[in-house]
């Protein structure tokens, strides 16, 4: 097998923080650059629920490796790796997304356009939760950071990219507001801030009120 | 049965009822059911926002100061605006002036935002509407080139290899079995009407405006410290300026700025050279389909916005127009005080929302959102598989606002006939010229295709409008001021003990407001009016429609079993669910489902 050497590295975790599970990816970029030292070669991003705008990203990547949570129909909690010709059809597969222009449509745009990453990885977790307007993780996607982190760096050690404990500092990750711990801690109280939504999309809804 | 609304339309829920859910190529997720009788006409039309959101109430209790980080994570698409929106509600609540740099830089950034997002929808939501990347295969190059160069004499990227280049390209991604970007379409429509050769120029448009659009964000990246995600703050913009540093990070410098400068530039050739000459060219050809005008012809309203000074929002100086025209009178522009209780309301008689007391409409200020979940005794299907909804009860997670209690549409189209209306120059002058371009009376604007048409002119003033900016902030700095912030009452100490503010922005989509109430240091009640929950409003309590539903009417469908029309229409608005409502398709699937019944 060839070796993988890619030059630049683009880390992303993708997904909305306002939504408990789907917030996995953000989270899982924002710990690495509080507990993992990256070479200045690897990038990392919170590309949050966004679509065209990440397309300048990937054109500077000759690898990627993204986080996010993803429904692979498996028992909640539960780790994933992907890689390549994978990678699209899996975020594609049941996503539950904010937006049309999900991150598949990005891949496809960037494939037509001749400047999609020549290596993909996708580290996904199947979700417990999402239907918790203004929730986070559940302990059980919470501990699995740990591990798709190590994950991660077995991936970009594989790529010939040395990881080390310590902390990357970064100007793309979420705004200190929306930190994990400011973001749960200045959570409004159940009673002042409705956090279910419609029945036919939120089936566990409809049995808390029927 | 035939009924009569308020508002002036006709409908008719007898006929083949068509349902289409999830509308794709849009924000968010939406449903939409329509009546059609027997010579495929549309009687009826009912727009469902199938998400709810609850953005509002998350803020609940958080420091003021931070909404517009939550409230940039509402959707994928209008961060910055929203950004802004929260910034300037906090400010007026707390009575904080921006300096005259923060000004330009946040106009700036807002009409990035606004030429990206045109740009953007119309080339990679709403061109597929109306061209076949599939019929763009068999297109002659040079025949291509020949309509380029007439169509855009002055646009360098016309020679028949280039067009046979982005061809080939598009055959083999084509062949790749993954149409990707491409699926879902009604490719062999009637509905299609473009020669393969205007297929091919647009498509090859499709692909260069992917690559403008990655510069464009660099202007947030520049300004907003970093893109997605921008950063904002209270009090002014969150860049330090210094011409004479040098580098990529730290204060903003020469460099930097002159990179803008370039973007700015880019931006107007596209507008100029590719954007506008392909409405005009792709509008030739659909010149028959004045469709979808719906309530723009009666009811339009913008809050105006791009402030020629800072703190100064009064309507002469705002260079996006503000104003209401009510029952089609372009005669009388009204002003528009989104502070008084009387002009806008929501009301949630058709809403999944609860008031207390039906008929009841509440300013944005004393805003509530509970919901409240439940279908009407008409409805098709069960609580979990709706076929058929029932619009005589509640059926939507949007609420419906209303000026004045009459039912608005917002956007570009609107924006335009009021700057037109108004006598607002450049806009006029745009409008006029368009019309005598191709020979179209001004009645045409009130149309899919003139809200199509209104987006490409407002691209392009924007684009000037950039540059003003760009030249009214060097020639500031030059003069000695690099102030980019107020933090005179950045401590809530200063503050007083209860607040109220609103800030206004014209989205790309329509007129944005956010409404604010800060007690004690922290924010006590949040709502957001935005574009979509405008047009995409049910019925009110009146039975008036809103501007979705409206526009659907009396439009002919080539084959119901294919919405190409309803699409085009619907599209035409660049609609976005994501803020209006929150999540979510059952199983994200991406195909749409047509039904026919």
């Amino acid at each position: 097998m060839q070796e993988i050497r890619p030059e630049r590295v683009l880390v992303l975790g993708i997904g909305n923080v306002l939504w408990a599970d789907e917030g996995f990816g953000v989270r899982c970029v924002e710990t690495m650059s509080q507990t993992h030292a990256l070479p200045e070669n690897v990038r990392l991003l919170d590309g949050g629920t966004q679509g065209l705008y990440l397309l300048p990203f990937l054109e500077e990547a000759d690898a990627l490796l993204v986080f996010d949570a993803v429904d692979f129909g498996l028992t909640p909690g539960t780790l994933v790796t992907m890689r390549d010709g994978d990678v699209p059809a899996f975020m594609g597969a049941k996503k539950m997304s904010l937006h049309q222009t999900g991150f598949q449509d990005v891949i496809a745009t960037a494939q037509l356009m001749g400047y999609c990453p020549e290596h993909m990885t996708l580290i996904g977790c199947q979700p417990v939760e999402l239907e918790d307007y203004g929730g986070s993780l559940r302990p059980a996607v919470s501990a699995q950071i740990p591990h798709a982190l190590a994950e991660a760096v077995r991936e970009l050690a594989s790529w010939g990219i040395t990881v080390t404990e310590g902390a990357t500092p970064s100007n793309d990750l979420v705004d200190p507001s929306l930190a994990r711990d400011a973001y749960e801690q200045g959570r409004p109280a159940e009673d002042d801030a409705c956090r279910i939504g419609d029945y036919r999309f939120f089936p566990s809804a409809a049995k808390v009120r029927a | 049965m035939t009924t009569q609304t308020p508002n002036g339309f006709t409908l008719d829920n007898s006929g083949k009822r068509v349902v289409v859910d999830p509308v794709t190529r849009i924000e968010g997720h939406m449903r939409c059911e329509v009546n059609v009788n027997d010579e495929g006409i549309i009687t009826n039309a009912v727009s469902t926002g199938t998400m709810w959101r609850g953005l509002e109430v998350i803020l609940k209790g958080r420091d003021p100061r931070d909404a517009w980080a939550f409230t940039e994570r509402i959707c994928g698409v209008c961060t910055g605006t929203h950004a802004l929106t929260s910034v300037r509600a906090v400010e007026d609540a707390l009575g904080i002036t921006i300096p005259d740099n923060a000004n330009s830089i946040r106009n700036i950034m807002q009409l990035a935002l606004q030429i990206h997002d045109h740009i953007v929808h119309f080339y990679h939501l709403h061109a597929l509407d109306w061209v076949n990347p599939v019929n763009a295969l068999r297109a002659d190059p040079k025949a291509t080139s020949e309509l380029q160069q007439m169509v855009s004499p002055s646009h360098p990227m016309s020679s028949p290899g280039y067009f046979r280049d982005v061809q080939n390209r598009l055959k083999k991604f084509v062949e790749s079995g993954q149409l990707g970007l491409f699926k879902n379409g009604y490719w062999d429509n009637p509905a299609y009407l473009l020669p393969p050769e205007a297929d091919l120029m647009a498509t090859t448009h499709y692909l260069e405006a992917l690559d403008l659009q990655k510069e464009i964000v660099k202007v947030h990246t520049i300004f907003g410290g970093k893109n997605p995600h921008p950063n904002w703050l209270v009090g002014g913009v969150p860049c330090a300026i210094n011409v004479h540093g040098v580098g990529a990070v730290g204060a903003i410098n020469m460099e930097r700025l002159n990179l803008v400068s370039s973007i700015i530039d880019k931006c107007m050739e596209f507008n100029k050279n590719v954007y506008l000459p392909d409405v005009v060219a792709i509008g030739g050809f659909y010149k028959n389909w004045l469709y979808g005008g719906g309530l723009s012809s009666k009811s339009v309203l913008a809050y105006g916005d791009i402030p020629e000074h800072p703190n100064d929002f009064s309507a002469d100086q705002l260079h996006l127009p503000r104003g209401a025209i009510i029952n089609g009178n372009l005669n009388e522009v009204h002003d528009v005080d989104v502070r008084d209780p009387e002009q806008v309301q929501e009301f949630v008689d058709h809403s999944w929302y609860d008031y207390g007391e039906p008929g009841k409409g509440l300013h944005p200020w004393d805003g509530e959102t509970n919901p409240k979940f439940e279908l009407g005794p008409n409805l098709k299907g069960t609580r979990t598989h709706i076929e058929e909804i029932d619009e005589s009860a509640k059926y939507s997670w949007i609420k419906a606002p209303r000026w004045r209690g009459h039912a608005m549409e917002v956007g570009p189209l609107s924006r335009y006939i009021i700057g037109y209306a108004k006598g607002h120059e450049d806009i006029k002058n745009q409008v006029e010229g368009l019309l005598r371009t191709m020979d179209l009376p001004v009645e045409a604007l009130f149309s899919t295709l003139g809200r199509t048409a209104a987006r490409a002119l407002e691209s392009e003033y924007c684009g000037r409008l950039q540059k003003h900016f760009f030249d009214k902030l060097i020639t500031n700095i030059k003069n000695g001021d690099s102030s980019t912030a107020n933090v005179e009452k950045w401590d809530p100490k200063t503050w007083p003990k209860e607040a109220k503010g609103v800030g206004m922005t014209e989205a790309p989509r329509g007129a944005l407001g956010h409404w604010v109430r800060i007690k004690d240091g922290r924010i006590e009640n949040y709502q957001c009016v935005v574009p979509t929950t405008w047009n995409g409003s049910p019925r009110d309590s009146q039975g008036n429609i809103g501007a979705f539903e409206a526009s659907l009417l009396d439009t002919k469908m080539e084959r119901p079993e294919e919405p190409v029309e309803i699409l085009r229409t619907l599209h035409s608005f660049d609609p976005c669910l994501a803020c209006s409502t929150h999540v979510m398709s059952p199983d994200g699937a991406p195909l749409t489902t047509v039904k026919v019944r």
